[in-house]
């Protein structure tokens, strides 16, 4: 029964997924079940936040290096949850302003951080060792110069080649050709792939959601 | 536990009804059976699907298929084993989507079989979640995992966290455990955004053997270039039948080849027709495909 009953709930649902999506009259059944799903992810966040707390508090009582890091992320925690709880979370109460002027500047923070990953990942991986990868780095400095106003200046410099557009040979050719047939062939081996991941997990050969038995 | 989940399982039907008609009041405007625009669609799932369970039933005869060697997942081991040898941690992330992502059932699929390597090897395993559901179900497959190799004792539970749904602050929290704890093995399988190329790198500076897996193409050139192994695309989804190398699961893989030699036949024949019989093309498009 431990194994059955799972097993059960997850071919139903499947099924149910799947016949309300090819019909019209019966996809409301897609959205009861999306609820459902949304029930069971609230009481799932509370385990999570159980987590959060024990594994922090294990730290602070440890006293383990660094521990400090941990009480300020348990004050974060509880401040913003009470705040949010107290006061609200409409524009001019404190819980908008940690939104607002802390959380969204650390964000950003984090995420322009990419640029400078972006420049030490292309340093590596345009390292001219071989001709595919020789191959690569042509293509890519190309690319970079069709995208910024200078590549086009510089074009224009060039004897014969300023009679071609720069524009043309990096999106028509070898972003709509090169790179849309590449991503292309990836999305139809993945799309094939879902099939027969999810036929699997119909059929109940693959049960990762069971612990993987 | 089980008269409890039983009673909810009961309750849930009997409420079905009124809870289905309730919604499909507010939704249920077009009252066709079956929307003919998806045809074409259910044709190629049906057909796929055919060939897929055709070739489980096949496999489980007990014929030998060949399956060609994914040098990503053959890694997987030796990751594990340098871990073990340097004596640190194997660090495995399964993405930013929730359960209901087929990657992240993907993921969780082949985190049973590091979460076993891990045990076999008695090696540290760190988890970082981004999804709460995620997480209860990874502890779930590391528990069976640590107890399929004899070594139940071992699973930390603690180590199986959640940290946060927001997605920088997911990278923020699993960088700072990259950087303070400085795991010899990094594994990013399943559906990744614009963090992947911050972790990757971070990974990548921290000196970890790295390999990945997604089907999120946007993001495949980031793994391959930060990552020293990757799993493009479809072999995300065959890893958990590569890595079992059970009949069933095998089988699958080459129902799956089969699909995509229809799917390159009917680029090449649709190629032809378009090139050398454009009238025909669109006759097949106003007739066919009419929509």
């Amino acid at each position: 029964m431990k194994r059955e009953i799972p097993l059960f709930v997850c071919v139903v649902s499947a099924l149910a997924m799947i016949i309300a999506y090819y019909s019209p009259k019966l996809d409301w059944m897609d959205d009861m079940l999306q609820k459902w799903f949304l029930i069971i992810a609230v009481f799932a966040f509370i385990l999570g936040a159980i987590s959060i707390i024990l594994v922090n508090g294990n730290r602070i009582s440890k006293q383990v290096p660094g521990w400090g890091y941990n009480v300020v992320l348990l004050i974060g925690l509880f401040v913003t949850l009470g705040l949010g709880i107290f006061g609200g979370i409409d524009p001019k109460t404190p819980f908008f302003y940690i939104f607002t002027y802390i959380f969204t500047p650390l964000s950003a923070t984090m995420f322009s951080l990419l640029a400078f990953f972006i420049a030490s990942a292309a340093f590596r991986a345009f390292k001219a060792k071989t001709w595919e990868a020789t191959l690569l780095l042509i293509a890519a400095f190309i690319v970079m110069l069709g995208r910024v106003p200078l590549g086009e200046l510089m074009w224009s410099w060039l004897p014969v080649l300023k009679h071609y557009s720069l524009n043309n040979l990096v999106e028509n050719w070898i972003m709509g050709c090169f790179n849309t047939a590449g991503q292309r062939a990836i999305l139809l081996g993945a799309s094939v792939g879902l099939i027969s991941i999810s036929l699997k997990i119909l059929l109940g050969i693959e049960r990762p959601y069971m612990g993987g038995e | 536990m089980l008269n409890r989940l039983l009673v909810l399982i009961i309750f849930a039907f009997w409420a079905m009804p009124a809870w289905a008609q309730e919604a499909a009041e507010e939704t249920a405007k077009d009252v066709r059976w079956f929307n003919p625009d998806r045809l074409p669609n259910v044709i190629g799932v049906l057909l796929i699907g055919f060939f897929v369970f055709w070739y489980i039933i096949h496999a489980q005869s007990g014929k030998k298929l060949f399956i060609r060697r994914i040098a990503g997942l053959n890694a997987i081991d030796e990751a594990v084993g340098r871990a073990t040898e340097m004596g640190k941690s194997v660090m495995y992330i399964t993405g930013l989507a929730d359960v209901d992502d087929i990657q992240t059932l993907a993921s969780l699929s082949i985190l049973g079989h590091v979460a076993k390597k891990t045990a076999e090897y008695e090696s540290n395993l760190l988890v970082p979640c981004c999804r709460s559901v995620v997480m209860t179900t990874a502890q779930e497959v590391c528990k069976e995992a640590y107890l399929r190799a004899g070594r139940p004792e071992n699973f930390k539970r603690e180590n199986v966290r959640y940290l946060t749904d927001d997605q920088f602050g997911f990278v923020a929290g699993v960088d700072g455990i990259m950087v303070r704890e400085k795991p010899a093995a990094n594994f990013y399988m399943g559906t990744f955004y614009a963090e992947s190329l911050i972790l990757a790198e971070t990974g990548n500076a921290t000196g970890a053997i790295q390999i990945a897996g997604t089907a999120s193409s946007s993001q495949l050139p980031f793994f391959v270039a930060a990552c020293d192994y990757t799993l493009i695309g479809e072999e995300l989804y065959a890893a958990s039948a590569y890595l079992s190398g059970e009949p069933k699961q095998v089988g699958s893989l080459k129902g799956q080849d089969v699909g995509k030699a229809l799917i390159l036949a009917a680029i090449i024949i649709s190629t032809i027709i378009i090139t050398f019989f454009p009238q025909t093309h669109e006759f097949i498009k106003n007739t066919i495909f009419k929509s």
